[in-house]
């Protein structure tokens, strides 16, 4: 615990990253690294259960409960929003429930991708976001006294 | 780089304001006009000059602000009658655009009209517009929806729309021209069919409005809907042509002011075409500035706008069919104005997203077709659609774009 990144550590860090991008092409060669290089989805995930509502692309986010820690995993069958899923899976992967749902998740306006990648509607990312809260929600009321999976 | 010996591209953007703004620092390239066009300045100036000037409630005043908007508001009647070979003015209805228009015949006419049992014949290619209102009025109605099949390259199969035919087949609505792959269907022949079975016929003309040259008395459609938005107009208006002795047998859609001849707590008795249909205040500037939409599109002629898009869509066509892994949806002889494509390993959604940060506006996903796309077992396309203004320049820069795009991505 004591060398713990907070959600708010990791996101600094990320501003600090995106910061160093001087143009767009920069930004967007990072998101499409960071989705390539995203663990594929076990299949047996990518399923409608999983899957979520309200992106352009196909979405699916899967998460599991360890010690009172919520792990996420997910997928995109467009590069750029598997790159997304990447950034939030890297910012909210193995935190406390608690501060999961309680983030606020500012470095979204602060990195600049541009407009549209922000303006969460049109690619989901906000619907993705409120999946990974409702989970660690959830988490956080199973795993008072267990382990569950 | 010009189109050859068509017209002064130039001199026609320059009527555009919006093609002179930036987008993400670059110029704007703006290749969405099958979803809606620009306006020129004649339709903007159409609207400003009618709120500045003569904004006023039309038919009932008795001033001359009233008289004003009155006559204006039926001159955009008359221009719309004339651009869709109409035989009377009294045939054309404003609605707030094709879904509406469509949503009216298949409310007022298939509330009337249709039976337990009857057959709506629509087509593979239809969009969303056109299959919803059928699907809500037959459940209502317990009759049937039919589906024209499509061969992998989206041509209608005419054999199995003709065995389709028959007693029970009420009615007939299909699209013009294909909003998703720019495919033109033989709309001609598809009336003649269906008249011989006593159907009746809506082409949705939200496409080829703006593209062909539309005569509904020669054509011979019962009904013709189409968007003001798509042909340089304003939003929020549209038109449904209809029949006069079919629009008489209809009941009206809504209720309200304009629409009625007297009321009485006991009855109503309703006002004559084309009012019946007009409930309530309409959206009078809208209309007004719809002819000034019209008006641009006769400066040029239809005949000149279409030689030029079909360079553009054949310069289009050539140079992205050099881009390994794309492949063109709708590559046939028989369209207009739009390149809906695909390409191996990329969704279209992150190509949407690389363009736009190049100043491309193109659109992508399923264009409102999802029935067609879950036919052709793909997600979506992105769509290149050109409109008057477009230049070979333009082509060159989004084929640039898509090659950079490609190369991030790939
Ligand atoms: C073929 C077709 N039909 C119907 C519509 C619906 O038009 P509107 O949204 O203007 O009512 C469109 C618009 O995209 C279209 O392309």
């Amino acid at each position: 615990m004591n060398n713990h990144r907070t959600i708010k550590n990791i996101e600094q860090e990320l501003i600090d990253d995106f910061s160093l991008f001087e143009t767009w092409e920069e930004k967007y060669e990072y998101l499409i690294d960071l989705g390539k290089k995203l663990a594929p989805l076990d299949p047996a995930f990518k399923t409608e259960e999983y899957k979520i509502k309200g992106c352009q692309s196909s979405v699916w986010i899967h998460s599991f409960a360890k010690d009172g820690f919520v792990y996420f995993e997910g997928d995109s069958d467009a590069i750029i929003v598997r790159g997304l899923v990447g950034l939030m899976i890297t910012v909210m992967n193995g935190q406390p429930a608690k501060e999961i749902v309680e983030a606020p998740l500012e470095f979204i306006n602060t990195i600049g991708l541009s407009s549209h990648l922000a303006q969460t509607r049109s690619n989901g990312l906000r619907a993705m976001i409120k999946q990974m809260k409702m989970d660690a929600g959830a988490w956080q009321v199973n795993a008072e006294n267990k382990t569950v999976e | 780089m010009e189109t050859e010996g068509i017209y002064d591209v130039q001199a026609i953007r320059a009527q555009f304001p919006i093609l002179s703004r930036k987008v993400k620092g670059k110029d704007l390239v703006y290749l969405d006009n099958a979803a809606t066009a620009q306006k020129p300045l004649s339709v903007i100036d159409a609207l400003v000059h009618y709120y500045s000037h003569y904004n006023a409630n039309i038919h009932r005043g008795l001033h001359t602000l009233a008289d004003e908007a009155t006559a204006a508001y039926e001159a955009s009647r008359v221009a719309v009658k004339e651009f869709v070979g109409a035989s009377s003015p009294d045939e054309i209805i404003f609605t707030k655009g094709t879904t509406d228009s469509i949503n009216l015949v298949a409310y007022s006419w298939g509330k009337s009209f249709l039976q337990e049992g009857d057959e709506i014949i629509i087509s593979s290619l239809e969009h969303h517009a056109n299959i919803v209102p059928w699907q809500m009025i037959a459940a209502e109605k317990k009759a049937i929806l039919r589906v024209i099949p499509i061969s992998d390259d989206g041509i209608l199969d005419m054999e199995a729309f003709k065995s389709m035919l028959g007693p029970k087949t009420k009615f007939v609505s299909v699209v013009h021209v294909s909003n998703a792959l720019g495919i033109i269907n033989p709309v001609e022949e598809i009336i003649r069919l269906a008249h011989q079975h006593n159907a009746v016929v809506l082409i949705d003309g939200a496409q080829s409005s703006v593209h062909l040259d539309i005569d509904v008395q020669t054509l011979g459609c019962d009904f013709y809907a189409f968007s003001g938005h798509k042909i340089y107009g304003p939003t929020g208006v549209g038109v449904l042509y209809g029949r006069r002795d079919l629009l008489e047998s209809m009941p009206p859609y809504q209720g309200g002011g304009e629409m009625i001849k007297e009321v009485r707590f006991e009855y109503t008795t309703y006002n004559e075409l084309p009012f019946k249909f007009e409930a309530g205040t309409p959206n009078i500037a809208d209309v007004i500035a719809l002819k000034a939409g019209i008006d641009f599109i006769k400066s040029i002629g239809k005949h000149a706008i279409r030689k030029h898009e079909e360079q553009l869509l054949e310069y289009a066509t050539a140079k992205l069919k050099d881009i390994a892994g794309l492949r063109i949806i709708g590559d046939v002889k028989n369209k207009v104005s739009v390149i809906s494509f695909v390409i191996d390993g990329v969704h279209p959604q992150d190509l949407a997203i690389l363009l736009d940060n190049q100043g491309i506006a193109v659109r992508t996903g399923h264009h409102c077709t999802q029935p067609l796309m879950h036919r052709l077992g793909i997600v979506g396309t992105t769509r290149a659609s050109f409109a008057a203004y477009n230049t070979l320049d333009e082509v060159e820069l989004l084929i640039q774009a898509l090659n950079k795009s490609l190369k991030m991505l790939l």
